[in-house]
């Protein structure tokens, strides 16, 4: 599963189709320049293929070798690349889930480029999730809205609406499943699916402060609160509103069931777009809302994970790895990458356009205008790793056997305990 | 070498003075200066690291016997061991399996070969390509197994996302090769079976299971004892499978010991390699058991004879 992408030839092509005129940068870069990317997926893959082709232009003399690495396995495989085979640049994420390699001295400190007047003024609202210790360790390339994406001609047939209200929710499912089509598609063999619902569940009941408290380990999993979000998820346990046998498919594998009208609607990031569409939903058949409000008043709060490039401690040309970031985060390339046709997410420039895209327009408004309580990265990127391991697998377990939930909180707090 | 009677000693140097003492030592070195870094060393080396809290990138922590501490504590590392037992246990099967498909092969029909090597196959296929035919096999929903099932009037079942029996279907999926391995170990042991024993058994009446149980199988005893070990190790190893299958789940009820270790030490969320490595020291001490039988099974064929 895994391939590289080898430029030298494109990069001759380029030189000769350009003759030389292309060095918008000040001055030449040379040498080679490795990239490591998780952008796996068919359309992200196309994405980092085209920013390579293009920055390859913009630098003629410089070498770019691409390998992209399957996104899972990319996960296990960093650690290994980071401290031994050092590429220039590499993809990872934002907030705590960068913590393991910024304390072991991994990640270079990129404050010198966030101190740049083009990326200070125009990246400001990403900022915070790139800052760990008071610097910033990598630059992020985009970022989605998380929310719940729906068959509108299901929805219509059955006359239903989008529902804004947690009764309106259930009501909602009940007739679906009264039709014999499931509410939610989701598969959760690798966990972090159910670590959205959680994170949702947990946002609407407790709140956003609460959220942050869980997953820095100042709260308990015993804890009430928590109890109440997993009352909540129940609820939709007991109505069978989740598809059979999830433990068994991949977020990827679980699209067929909504394509194919036996579930109706996925929570998922945006990214779960591009597949539906190819898979034959268009914009007729397929609309998003945002996750309902569950305890009226407590303030709407969103998951919005960002991905990120980093430049690795041990890389050895950071000249020409800084420039490639600068340019990725450049407000046309951000503009370009993050279009419906290419990668269907939201820019981090603030100078960029959004694409018109409807799934974007309405990702985009809600996250600027319809989240006052705040926005989380996501369960597994807030959480440490290990307890993300651990409680992810516990919202598996309470899905599969609601009837556990007294000792998987047990087990949670006990880990929590041992990993604060 | 013997060397001229009336060359004076004092020339002779060192080596050739002890020549044949040391030279299979000279030969050995490479062998077990590799053997001592590689396994050796290593050995030693997790012990030491299980008594540190350590994630692999920053200083290391001596924590005394803390991790084994937590293991005894460990919900999860419990239902890993209980799978390694499963897997021991049911493993053996394909020892049995194998002889009853090699006895059948063994005859001399046209194109025997043929099937011989059809039998042969899934043992030459990659495991990874093993786990992925099963797990397409599995699918709850357009699955092989369960369109037969629903043939009968049986409801689906969802072998691999249901925790009880997630581990037997993994299990089911890795005898599909082992049985061809050892089905192949018992054909070139049956090739050995002296025809004139078996004559003489026939002479004498013996027939069907009786010939089999007193004139066969103890013939095959060193197919037989190959068999057992490369089993016994197929089981303790069976991690490959279970990666590919399951990734462990749901909710960690299909780990075994070696995928635990993983997990917990090297996957996406784990850093631990001080209870990564205390994993694998239990490990290595039930893998000693096995393995000091079978040494002590070695010396007394080599002491008999």
């Amino acid at each position: 599963m895994r391939s590289i992408f080898n430029t030298p030839a494109l990069a001759v092509a380029a030189a000769v189709a350009l003759s030389g005129g292309a060095f918008a940068e000040g001055h030449a870069l040379s040498g080679d320049l490795k990239i490591f990317s998780d952008m796996s997926n068919p359309a992200p893959r196309a994405v980092m293929e085209g920013m390579v082709d293009r920055f390859g232009a913009m630098h003629p003399d410089l070498n770019i070798e691409l390998t992209v690495i399957d996104r899972e396995a990319y996960k296990t495989q960093i650690r290994n690349f980071l401290t031994a085979n050092a590429p220039d640049v590499a993809n990872w994420y934002a907030a705590n889930r960068m913590g393991p390699y910024v304390d072991a001295g991994l990640f270079e400190d990129v404050s010198d480029l966030w101190a740049e007047e083009e990326i200070a003024s125009n990246l400001a609202s990403t900022k915070g999730a790139m800052t760990l210790d008071g610097k910033q360790w990598g630059v992020p390339y985009t970022y989605y809205q998380w929310g719940v994406y729906y068959r509108k001609d299901l929805f219509d047939q059955y006359g239903l609406s989008e529902p804004t209200t947690w009764a309106e929710e259930k009501a909602n499912c009940q007739t679906l499943l009264d039709n014999g089509v499931k509410c939610y598609t989701i598969g959760t063999k690798f966990l972090w699916t159910a670590g959205g619902w959680f994170d949702y569940l947990n946002m609407r009941t407790n709140g956003y402060d609460f959220h942050a408290a869980l997953t820095n380990g100042e709260a308990e999993w015993t804890d009430d609160r928590v109890r109440a979000v997993f009352a909540n998820w129940r609820e939709l346990l007991d109505m069978g509103a989740f598809i059979d046998n999830h433990t068994a498919y991949s977020w990827q594998e679980s699209l067929p069931f909504m394509t194919q009208g036996q579930a109706a609607s996925i929570l998922m990031g945006n990214f779960a777009v591009a597949p539906l569409r190819d898979a034959g939903l268009d914009d007729d058949k397929l609309d998003f809302y945002q996750f309902v409000e569950i305890v009226p008043g407590i303030a709407r709060a969103e998951d919005a994970p960002t991905d990120t490039f980093h430049i690795p401690a041990k890389a050895a040309n950071k000249d020409a790895a800084r420039a490639f970031l600068r340019f990725v985060v450049s407000a046309d390339n951000q503009t370009l990458i993050n279009s419906g046709e290419n990668l269907g997410q939201l820019p981090v420039n603030a100078g960029s356009s959004v694409d018109d895209d409807k799934f974007l327009k309405e990702g985009f408004a809600m996250l600027s205008s319809n989240s006052p309580g705040g926005v989380a990265q996501f369960f597994d990127r807030d959480a440490p790793a290990e307890m993300a391991k651990v409680a992810m697998e516990g919202f598996q377990e309470f899905m599969v056997r609601p009837d556990n939930l007294d000792a998987i909180l047990k087990r949670l707090e006990t880990a929590r305990k041992r990993i604060y | 070498m013997t060397s001229a009677p009336d060359a004076p000693p004092p020339h002779r140097s060192w080596y050739k003075r002890n020549e044949i003492a040391v030279t299979p030592w000279l030969f050995l070195v490479p062998g077990v200066a590799m053997f001592l870094v590689y396994v050796i060393f290593p050995i030693f080396q997790s012990f030491n690291i299980s008594m540190q809290e350590w994630d692999g990138l920053g200083a290391p922590e001596y924590v005394g016997l803390r991790n084994y501490r937590e293991l005894w504590d460990d919900p999860a590392f419990y239902t890993s061991l209980r799978n390694n037992l499963l897997w021991l246990l049911l493993y053996l099967l394909a020892i049995p399996a194998g002889l009853f498909i090699a006895l059948f092969l063994n005859q001399t029909v046209t194109g025997i070969r043929l099937y011989k090597s059809l039998f042969f196959f899934p043992f030459v296929i990659s495991q990874v390509v093993v786990g992925l035919v099963f797990t397409w096999f599995y699918d709850p929903t357009f699955g092989l197994l369960n369109t037969i099932l629903g043939w009968v009037g049986l409801g689906p079942v969802n072998v691999l996302g249901d925790p009880t029996y997630v581990t037997y279907g993994i299990i089911a999926a890795g005898l599909w090769p082992q049985t061809a391995y050892c089905m192949i170990l018992y054909l070139t042991g049956l090739n050995a079976v002296d025809p004139e024993q078996v004559e003489a058994a026939r002479l004498d009446g013996a027939r069907g299971w009786k010939m089999l149980w007193y004139v066969i199988i103890p013939q095959l005893k060193p197919a037989t004892f190959i068999a057992f070990v490369v089993t016994i190790i197929g089981a303790l190893r069976s991690f490959d499978l279970i990666s590919i299958m399951t990734n462990g789940g749901p909710f960690g009820e299909s780990r075994v010991l070696s995928f635990y270790m993983f997990e917990v030490a090297l996957s996406e969320y784990g850093f631990r390699m001080g209870y990564g490595a205390a994993i694998a020291v239990v490990l290595f001490l039930i893998m000693l058991c096995f393995i000091a039988y079978f040494l002590w099974s070695m010396y007394k064929e080599q002491k008999a004879r």
